[in-house]
């Protein structure tokens, strides 16, 4: 049961992150600004792991016994010496961290089984998620925005800015109730819950993400839009759409042609950063739609109290988290000389 | 093309954020920027109507939670055996979507939930707990986020490296994730109220921190600092007295937004089983104990009150920040 698409999106975006980071490592190295940052990097993920690694030290108690409450002493003995209990604490910061790097994400004692096993498919069916919502949010808020932008002032806008300023107030998993109750349970059109792979069928896959991504997806439609209208608002009165006016363009074309691109600065650098940020969300719509995904994975491993899982879900996010976002900054001060003068001169 | 329309002031939010932080963001400020998209200045002195609604729905929450042990409404762990009766989801849970079942029974407003609790009053003592957790929350990235803020935007260079490195660590685990951790490390050292107010305080300090900073860069620029530092003002009287006047309203603003994220945190990591226990109503409480309920196609009418509770207030409060960054002019002191 592979789940293709899960798997190539997840190896894609790792490896688009990864020869990202490569390329604004190699550009960084160049210039004092770059390499500056570059250090700031480095300090973060060491900051960030550190933090992950101690959680399992503020727990109360021992932490081998918390994770397996019912064993004999005899029994706890090695799992002690496998989580390096008995080495001093920098030094099983340090193991911990190599281990890490090189894929060994601890074992779940409840069930004997290592992290690294569950976290892969995990991980795909977030990314699946994460991205249909993000699909949805912009292929509902972009024509959204410009309609609002180009009818500025206008009852529609008036009623579009306002619903969309009251649908930021609903929290997704409100959201997720909603469809769950009047969608799935009461109209029997969707499933409650579940996930089922896109490889093994690819219309029930639809079926059972469309949900979960909608219910992620409103908040970030109504963000964007209101996002998008107030740069394009802007952007129509600048003299060339009065110019692309004059030519007799019509107003499909100046929109989606002239005035789109110059106004979507803002809208996609949200974009950008939230899907980071969207695993947050992710994880309360996981839990509700009980799809195996990372967010379900962590909750299940601190409602079982298996921290030495719970270091490695908050350091694998943490660790995604920062390189998405070092990689969004890389793209832009690529892009945009603006941003990369800025830091030059702030530098 | 429509021709009369006021220009709107440049840039959002985010625009001001990633000028003065660079990118690093998280779903917090992205959240801020939708929500101050596109607000027009305003130099009204009279509130709006909506202003007043939303003043009004919050002002009477809080006496509400305040009074609630002298308001004439049930307890909240008291079981009433009529809402039992008028629930019976036993005799209806054969017929999944058409239930006869009523969620309300004599004498409760807002009807009762599957324990027998009157929901009135699980909502009044739950807003005790949901907004001590989200005024705490915020409070607490005040004064930490704000001070922090505040000393690195005012003396810059080194202090201001390191602050901001400081804060864009903190901003480094997503919100929610950070908050999930900190309280299930924590369970079980402190009361599970409080364990909530430092996760979730926590999560509010960087995101307070850099608005404070960003703005006291600004006005720390301005001649009225320089003409108190030339009569001889101590950098901490000018920092209180000077610039901290004028970056309240952007702070303000900022945790107006920042309590709601909290509440509808707190709902959250109580959905996901962490947090608040059963004998501690919230708002979050609520809508997880309607829950059963909602997917067994009984009703859905428990999760729908505690959802419209935390809606109504996440909605009031946003508004709230609007039209304090409008009247304050915010976007715009900060150019």
């Amino acid at each position: 049961m592979l789940d293709a698409l899960g798997t190539i999106l997840g190896i894609l975006l790792i490896l688009f992150v990864i020869l990202g980071v490569l390329g604004v490592l190699a550009l960084a190295v160049g210039t004092r600004a770059g390499r500056k940052k570059l250090l700031q990097l480095i300090v973060v993920l060491l900051v960030v792991t550190f933090f992950s690694f101690s959680l399992l030290h503020l727990t109360p108690g021992d932490p081998a016994r918390t994770q397996k409450p019912f064993a004999t002493e005899a029994q706890l003995r090695p799992i002690r010496k496998e989580i390096g209990l008995d080495k001093p604490f920098l030094v099983q910061y340090k193991d911990w961290l190599f281990d890490f790097v090189r894929g060994d994400f601890g074992k779940d004692y409840s069930t004997n089984l290592p992290v690294k096993d569950s976290i892969g498919k995990q991980l795909g069916v977030s990314l699946q998620l994460i991205f249909y919502a993000q699909f949805l949010a912009l292929l509902f808020a972009i024509p959204l925005g410009i309609l609002a932008a180009y009818k500025a002032g206008t009852w529609f806008d008036k009623i579009a800015n306002s619903v969309a300023f009251g649908a930021i107030a609903i929290p997704p998993f409100v959201i997720a109730f909603v469809f769950i109750f009047y969608l799935a349970v009461q109209g029997g059109w969707f499933p409650t819950q579940q996930y089922v792979a896109f490889g093994t069928d690819p219309a029930e896959h639809i079926k059972h993400m469309f949900l979960p991504a909608l219910s992620l997806a409103i908040a970030q439609i109504a963000i964007y839009m209101r996002l998008l209208r107030s740069d394009m608002i802007q952007t129509l009165q600048e003299d060339f759409i009065t110019m692309a006016k004059a030519k007799g363009l019509t107003n499909r074309r100046i929109l989606w042609r002239h005035a789109l691109r110059p106004s979507s600065f803002t809208l996609l650098t949200a974009a950008a950063l939230n899907f980071g940020a969207l695993i947050g969300g992710a994880v309360v719509i996981e839990f509700i739609f009980q799809l195996p995904g990372m967010g379900l994975g962590l909750v299940t491993a601190v409602g079982t109290r298996q921290y030495s899982a719970v270091q490695a879900y908050v350091a694998l996010i943490a660790v995604a988290f920062v390189l998405f976002n070092a990689f969004v900054d890389g793209v832009y001060s690529v892009l945009d000389p603006r941003i990369r003068h800025a830091r030059v001169a702030a530098a | 093309m429509p021709e009369s329309q006021p220009p709107e002031s440049a840039g959002t939010a985010l625009a001001d954020e990633m000028e003065t932080t660079g990118l690093v963001a998280d779903a917090f400020t992205v959240e801020i920027a939708g929500v101050t998209a596109g607000v027009q200045p305003t130099r009204k002195r009279r509130l709006g109507f909506g202003a007043w609604l939303a003043l009004v729905w919050l002002v009477g929450l809080i006496v509400a939670a305040i009074a609630a042990p002298i308001l004439p409404i049930a307890g909240p762990n008291e079981t009433f055996t009529s809402i039992q009766r008028a629930q019976a989801p036993f005799a209806t849970i054969s017929t999944p979507g058409g239930g006869t079942t009523t969620p309300f029974a004599e004498g409760h407003l807002l009807g009762g939930d599957r324990n027998g609790h009157d929901l009135l009053s699980r909502a009044v003592y739950g807003a005790r707990n949901s907004l001590i957790v989200g005024f705490g929350a915020i409070a607490f990235g005040i004064l930490v986020g704000g001070l922090l803020g505040l000393i690195g935007g005012y003396y810059r260079g080194r202090v201001d490296s390191v602050i901001v490195a400081f804060l864009d660590i903190m901003l480094a685990i997503p919100a929610l994730v950070l908050a999930l951790s900190l309280t299930a490390v924590l369970r079980g050292r402190v009361p599970d109220l409080w364990i909530l107010v430092i996760a979730l305080a926590i999560i509010s300090v960087p995101v307070l921190g850099r608005i404070t900073r960003a703005n006291t860069l600004v006005w720390s620029e301005r001649e009225f600092v320089t003409a108190a530092r030339a009569q001889g003002a101590k950098n901490w009287r000018i920092m209180t007295r000077e610039v901290l006047p004028n970056v309240l309203p952007a702070m303000f603003s900022i945790a107006l937004l920042g309590v709601a994220v909290v509440i509808s945190a707190e709902a959250a990591l109580r959905l996901l089983g962490i947090g608040l226990s059963i004998t501690d109503p919230s708002w979050g409480g609520i809508i997880n104990d309607g829950r059963d309920f909602l997917t067994q196609g009984i009703t859905a009418h428990v999760v729908f009150v505690g959802s419209a509770f935390i809606f109504f207030t996440i909605l009031a409060l946003n508004y709230l920040a609007d039209v304090v960054r409008a009247r304050f002019d915010v976007r715009e002191a900060a150019i």
